[in-house]
């Protein structure tokens, strides 16, 4: 029974790995670019860093062609899956995180706090992902960012 | 003392602590912000797979109306006499572009009122100059100059050859453009990101000028007094909605008619002339060939620099002409008997339409002559005059040769195969581009015909390039525009661009919203097109009528359909209900929809018919409409409306379909405004206004 109640879950998996992935094949030869697997998995519901996402690369890449086949991808990725190897970082972390960066307990962030932060801490930030980050969560009127706001836009529920 | 120095010493600490739980909060951030991103990303690719099948579904609609006027020539006898003569007027507009109509402008007045740019031939930069001031300014070309300027550019055109060679070594660079689409802010960016079209800064414009949006025919004039004005440093390829019959369905015809009232026809033929007349391929110093589409296993360029390109008008009528050959030589006994049993089919069929029509001959006594007659001019009726032999080869090769160029699309897998989703043109792999290469010693192929979201795409190992110069093309938002730029060193280099209509940047979730809204409208419009059809889909799954089946035969039941290729799975929460047991609750996909207006007198099944088809309808009334009044007589609507249900096999009967004539000829004197009567047969969101609200509240919230 617990052999076919996880064959049943290996399927459901294996179907949403294949929508996610069938969505970058463009060619639809079952083959995708090797820079849009970490969004195929972030979207998945995976939290992996940056480590994590090379060595899952290398794992499934081509011989270094650049290409990635769905074959070799989904037998990695559904285990990845079944045992929550990236798990997901609860959202109440994602408060107290900001909140760590804002030493001063404004209430918020000043454009350049967070982009010394996000350039230069942890995993950088290339400019463009900075520039397209300070354009989703900056305020309008008042030019910073109100964390406490732009979490909800953040959380987004896992239905596309 | 020491006191101070473990302070300082706690201090540092702290301080290290500090650092390391920015850092550990910087990590989170950056990856929650990652997820945030890929999640956008994937809702991006979903719309646009959206779009794109939702597009192609349309052109095999248009595949479907040409099956149609196939099912027309093959009942073409039952038509004659009474009814419409469709063919003919589909075909009528069909004369010798090669012919002159250069006094037909000469007489129209310009009445002092007008206040829009006058243009004296030969035409001079002030005149360009005007144009563009003009059209920035949302004025309208009077006709006259028009029809002048199409005459001025139809003469010019006739002395290109098929294929136009250009040479690096006489300018600096050579700009390209691709698919336009009647998208005047994005040739107005180019220009003024690029320059005005000059010995200094030359263009090729690899088709696609008019057609989908709103101001085709300014695009396409401007185009053409560029071409006018600087005949070596502005070159015109023609693009696959350079055709009569595509402008029928994708706007141009509208556009015209809207924008010229009283000489729309005229300006109508000139352009079907002018876009008959336009090249087909420009080669750079030999090495670089610039298509719209592309090419074929069976693509030879010297064989096409011979062909007789005016011959090939309306492109689509070569892909109906070739299913109507498949049809009439299963049966061409039968088929050849009936036509030539009608004497008055032939006469309509050869009666000249205009004086200046070629054909002053005398009404010959067999029907087989008449459509030889018209055979040039109307490529899919020869079929039925060359029955032995069954048509001609060499002309059926220039067909083809010419439909290739303009309609064919790169696949990534080797071989060439007909194209079925676009119903016309070839897939071809990176071995029918190495070969060609080759061949005529290219290095590079340059081209359009594709929407690609960042305007331009390389493929088959950097061979060949997709360039698509309309953004916004799907939705505000949904693509960027490109153009390339080449020098001596034949390097392209690309430019790319976004017409912003907002006054601030949008964020890319705001952009992803815009258009995941627009594509799941206009998912959801399929959705109801084919209601009937999927109610009974459904039901067969549900066998105690339950209303609700599980997701996977919800799924199951979409794609045997609708026949789009998407993720029904992941779209299915924004389609449709789920029961509190996970059960798809399937009528729950049309509850936020609904007619435009309520007929009491159709049919829900006749209702739904002409929802669906109500653009294929519209394109059969324009024919049938031949001076573009918008009206058309009852009985007309009655003939063409039965044969239409008839060759869609929708069973409805002719009291329905009398009873919907009577019911829409709301004045009694005997005529349809048929603009508006489709109108009526829209698909409304009922959704619309509260979903427009309460973005709006979300709008004020955050600000």
């Amino acid at each position: 029974l617990i052999f076919l109640l996880s064959e049943a879950m290996a399927s459901d998996v294996h179907k949403k790995i294949k929508a996610a992935f069938k969505a970058f094949d463009y060619e639809a030869n079952n083959t995708v670019d090797v820079r849009e697997i970490g969004t195929i998995v972030f979207s998945l519901g995976c939290f992996p860093s940056q480590a994590d996402l090379h060595d899952f690369i290398a794992q499934v890449e081509e011989d270094h062609t650049g290409f990635i086949h769905l074959e070799k991808f989904l037998p990695v990725m559904t285990n990845v899956l079944l045992e929550k190897r990236f798990p997901p970082i609860p959202e109440d972390k994602l408060l107290q995180a900001f909140e760590v960066l804002d030493k001063e307990k404004k209430g918020y962030l000043e454009q350049e706090e967070l982009t010394k932060y996000m350039m230069q801490e942890g995993e950088v930030f290339t400019q463009e992902e900075m520039d397209e980050m300070l354009t989703a969560l900056t305020d309008q009127k008042d030019n910073v960012i109100y964390y406490k706001d732009v979490i909800d836009e953040l959380i987004i529920d896992n239905d596309i | 003392m020491g006191c101070g120095t473990s302070a300082v010493a706690t201090e540092t600490q702290v301080k290290r602590v500090e650092e390391a739980e920015a850092m550990k909060a910087a990590v989170l951030i950056q990856r929650w912000y990652r997820r945030y991103m890929a999640h956008l990303e994937m809702r991006r690719r979903y719309t646009w797979n959206i779009f794109q099948s939702i597009e192609y579904a349309g052109e095999q609609d248009q595949l479907q109306l040409s099956s149609f006027f196939s099912f027309m020539l093959d009942n073409f006898t039952q038509l004659n006499g009474n009814g419409p003569d469709l063919i003919s007027q589909l075909l009528d507009p069909v004369l010798d572009p090669w012919l002159g109509r250069e006094t037909c402008f000469s007489c129209i007045p310009v009445p002092d009122s007008y206040t829009g740019p006058r243009l004296t031939f030969p035409l001079s930069v002030s005149d360009t100059n005007a144009l563009l001031n003009a059209f920035k300014e949302q004025q309208t070309l009077h006709a006259k100059y028009l029809l002048q300027l199409l005459c001025e550019t139809k003469k010019l055109l006739r002395q290109m050859p098929n294929i136009v060679h250009l040479s690096t070594s006489y300018t600096k660079d050579i700009t390209i453009c691709g698919d336009l689409h009647g998208r005047l802010d994005d040739l107005l960016l180019i220009f003024y990101k690029n320059g005005l079209p000059s010995a200094e800064t030359p263009y090729v414009f690899n088709g696609d000028f008019v057609d989908r949006g709103k101001k085709s025919i300014e695009v396409v004039v401007l185009l053409f007094a560029y071409f006018l004005l600087y005949p070596d440093y502005m070159h015109l390829n023609r693009g696959n909605h350079e055709d009569h019959i595509m402008n029928l369905r994708y706007g141009f015809t509208k556009e015209v008619m809207q924008k010229y009232k009283t000489h729309g026809r005229e300006i109508l033929q000139l352009f079907q002339d002018v876009f008959s007349l336009l090249p087909l391929a420009t080669v750079i110093d030999g090495k670089i060939l610039i298509v719209h589409g592309g090419i074929s296993d069976q693509t030879d360029l010297d064989f096409l620099n011979s062909v007789e390109r005016h011959k090939v008008r309306g492109l689509v009528c070569f892909i109906l002409r070739r299913r109507h050959c498949q049809l009439t030589h299963q049966d061409s006994a039968a088929s050849c008997s009936s036509s030539s049993s009608s004497s008055s089919s032939s006469s309509t069929l050869c009666s000249p339409r205009s004086p200046s029509s070629l054909s002053p001959r005398p009404c010959p006594s067999s029907p087989s002559i008449h459509f030889t007659v018209n055979s040039l001019q109307v490529p899919f009726l020869d079929s039925l005059s060359s029955l032995s032999p069954p048509s001609p080869p060499q002309y059926e090769r220039e067909w083809k040769q010419i439909v290739d160029i303009l309609w064919s699309d790169p696949k990534n897998q080797d071989g060439c195969y007909p194209n079925t989703f676009r119903g016309g043109g070839c897939y071809f792999g990176p071995d029918v581009t190495q070969r060609l290469m080759l061949q005529h010693g290219l290095q590079l192929l340059i081209r359009s015909h594709e929407c690609k979201q960042e305007g331009y795409e390389l493929c088959h190992g950097g061979r060949v390039i997709t360039i698509f110069s309309a953004s916004n093309y799907y939705e505000e938002g949904s693509n960027r525009g490109a153009y390339i730029k080449m020098g001596k060193d034949l390097i392209p280099r690309f430019y790319q661009y976004q017409v912003g209509r907002g006054t601030r940047k949008l964020t890319l979730t705001q952009r992803v919203r815009v258009a995941e809204s627009s594509a799941l409208k206009a998912l959801k419009e399929q959705l109801f097109t084919h209601r009937s059809e999927l109610m009974a889909a459904f039901k067969e799954f549900d066998h105690n009528n339950t209303g609700c089946v599980s997701v996977s035969e919800w799924a199951q039941v979409l794609e045997s359909v609708l026949r789009l290729d998407l993720p029904w799975r992941t779209l299915r929460p924004h389609l449709v209900r789920l029961t509190a047991e996970g059960a798809v609750e399937y009528e729950s996909c049309f509850e936020d929809m609904g007619s435009g207006t309520q007929l009491a007198q159709v049919t829900p099944n006749l209702a739904e018919t002409l929802f669906r088809y109500r653009t294929d309808i519209e394109i059969i009334f324009n024919i049938i409409d031949k001076d573009h009044s918008g009206l058309i007589s009852i009985e007309e609507f009655r003939q063409t409306w039965r044969l239409f249900s008839a060759h869609l096999g929708v069973d409805i009967n002719n009291q329905a379909i009398d009873d919907l004539a009577r019911s829409i000829d709301f004045n009694k004197d005997g005529s349809i405004d048929f603009t508006e009567f489709l109108e009526a047969f829209r698909v409304v969101h009922k959704l619309d206004k509260y979903q427009h609200q309460s973005r709006m509240d979300s709008n004020t919230e955050r600000l």
